[in-house]
């Protein structure tokens, strides 16, 4: 299996799209050597911006330069992004709807190391609940960099979430990238897994270990989180006995959430969420901190026969349709 | 020059509707606004190149309101232009309105930059001068920054951007009134010495009068001569000015005139001007 990093898919992302939009500017907050916007800076030394330990000031900036017709994608870690800047994303960015993308890396547990003060896993709950925002999270290297690329096409606010570690390269996710669209990588009708993020590929092995028993699983791949494509998670609601959802992030206000929201509203069925369980990190290696705290696939598996054992079934729905 | 006793009309005008706005609205603030009424008088009226029937003009001067709250007398200089019709102000603060509480980009015309959390003004006024610095555009961004707004920390990192990248093209001024909601600026949180405090990020600092429009003129002219660093005008200015009972009083930041001070203060500022 190859392993890339997804906040170098970024990056590379960024410097394919210079030659095309040449209103094109990266800003960055003392981190560009960890966000990887270093190597636009040695490209385009005049289309970048360093603002120091300046999270704050940056996207407030970056919404200046929106309004002269700029197109600024302004990086920082996930957790400065969303809450030391979480009011300049509110009101500077979100609320006039401006045209900035705010790439944020080192997203999720696998931050590793730095412990639970820089492992952002809030980041996604805070995004998307800002009116405006635009919210993705790509799985591998390849798919951050199609989902920057589109984000540059997209006209308005766009929150990129990219980690840190090295994670595994997923072909299955390669085909064309639409904001707003989910992947379906199995079809199955016993249960349906969803992922985000760097879960993808956990949710592939625990579909496969399934299918192995014998179940018919389905997997869907949420690369957007918002705008939520409600279709393929009402489907899956419809067609399997329920959903478990899997996020590097917390439990609270991610995908797991949103994926529920949409099935109590329009065809309740079991959803049981694969997260960080509503408890800070600490410091470790990305692989030890994935077990530690439950995201993995043998996790997503135990959720699923979770679900398939449980007494409550579609038929208790009767007359919800 | 514009001449003296127009802007001084424009002032009055100003002041009479900034008073009827927040009366009518029974929400707003009167002080503040009330106070850098000559400041923006002078800038609309004299000092800024802008097009009313033309808002989104590439080459106007850019103003930015950082202590958003004081909309109300952005807007009544804003409706006197011509941006948009003097009736729009009686929809202040009411729903379906475009005259929002704070500055909104998007649905004023003549608002060039959404605010509201302090600091976030002067801080994407500094990124909007970096754009046209990048793109050799001559236009000027003037900035009104409230004083107890100087304590927010993400002004000081604008500060220290703006000198980074020289941007001289930033004409900024503070409406130095030493009150705020809670009270004297140096007793909730002091500023003072404010001069070296900007002097020492780099930026030229120019102290004035901010109710005398031939000092302010003169700030912005010396300010633009000087093109190579950003420039923080210290004007000093009476909160509430203009209404004897409201100057000098940190009560009348954020309350709105019931109708007998609607009444005192209209008939202080003399009817039929």
């Amino acid at each position: 299996m190859e392993f890339k990093q997804t906040r170098q898919g970024y990056v590379d992302g960024l410097l394919e799209l210079a030659a095309e939009i040449p209103d094109l500017v990266v800003l960055d907050a003392d981190v560009a050597k960890a966000t990887k916007t270093v190597d636009f800076q040695a490209a385009h030394p005049d289309r970048f911006f360093n603002c120091g330990v300046q999270e704050q000031h940056m996207l407030s900036a970056a919404a200046g330069l929106a309004l002269e017709g700029f197109l600024p994608f302004a990086s920082t870690f996930g957790v400065f992004a969303c809450c030391r800047a979480g009011d300049q994303m509110r009101n500077s960015i979100a609320y006039p709807q401006l045209n900035v993308k705010i790439g944020a890396t080192h997203c999720g547990i696998s931050t590793g190391g730095d412990g639970a003060s820089h492992q952002s896993i809030e980041d996604i709950a805070i995004a998307r609940s800002f009116p405006n925002m635009t919210v993705l999270v790509p799985g591998d290297y390849e798919e951050a960099k199609q989902a920057t690329r589109a984000a540059a096409y997209h006209v308005g606010p766009v929150y990129l979430r990219f980690g840190r570690d090295t994670y595994p390269v997923v072909a299955e996710i390669h085909g064309d990238f639409e904001i707003g669209k989910a992947k379906l990588l199995r079809m199955g009708s016993d249960v349906t897994i969803i992922t985000t993020g760097i879960m993808v590929s956990e949710g592939l092995m625990a579909a496969d270990s399934l299918t192995e028993k014998g179940y018919s699983v389905r997997v869907l791949h949420y690369p957007t989180i918002k705008p939520l494509d409600e279709k393929a998670i009402i489907a899956a609601a419809r067609e399997t006995q329920g959903i478990v959802t899997a996020e590097e992030h917390s439990v609270i206000g991610g995908l797991g959430e949103a994926v529920a929201g949409v099935v109590t509203q329009s065809y309740p069925c079991p959803v049981h969420r694969v997260g960080v369980m509503d408890v800070f990190g600490e410091s470790g290696h990305a692989n030890e901190l994935l077990d530690q705290y439950g995201l993995r696939a043998v996790n997503i598996v135990e959720a699923v026969l979770n679900i398939l054992s449980e007494p409550l079934k579609k038929e208790s729905y009767g007359s919800l349709s | 020059m514009t001449d003296r006793s127009f802007l001084a009309a424009k002032a009055l005008k100003t002041r009479k509707s900034i008073i009827e706005m927040v009366h009518r609205a029974n929400s707003g603030h009167v002080g503040g606004s009330l106070g850098a009424v000559e400041i923006v008088v002078a800038l609309y009226y004299c000092l800024m190149r802008h097009r009313p029937e033309q808002p989104d003009w590439r080459d106007r001067d850019r103003f930015i309101l950082s202590k958003g709250h004081c909309t109300p007398v952005v807007y009544a200089v804003l409706a006197d232009c011509g941006y948009f019709p003097e009736s729009d102000l009686q929809t202040f603060r009411r729903p379906g309105s475009h005259l929002q509480g704070h500055p909104y980009q998007p649905k004023t015309p003549g608002i060039d930059a959404s605010t509201g959390t302090l600091g976030l003004g002067i801080s994407t006024g500094v990124g909007m001068a970096l754009g046209a610095k990048l793109r050799n555009q001559q236009h000027h961004y003037y900035i009104l920054c409230g004083d107890g707004e100087l304590q927010e920390g993400q002004v000081w990192e604008a500060a220290m951007f703006a000198n980074k990248y020289k941007l001289g093209n930033i004409i900024a001024f503070v409406d130095r009134n030493y009150l705020q909601t809670d009270g004297h600026s140096e007793t909730v949180m002091p500023l003072d010495p404010l001069r070296p405090k900007w002097e020492s990020f780099g930026w030229d600092v120019d102290e004035i009068d901010g109710h005398d429009f031939a000092q302010i003129i003169a700030a912005v002219q010396r300010a633009k001569a000087n093109a190579s660093r950003p420039t923080m005008i210290i004007a000093h200015t009476v909160k509430g000015k203009g209404v004897s009972f409201m100057e000098h009083e940190a009560s009348w930041h954020g309350t709105p005139p019931g109708k007998d001070d609607f009444r005192k203060a209209m008939e202080e500022l003399g009817h039929g001007v």
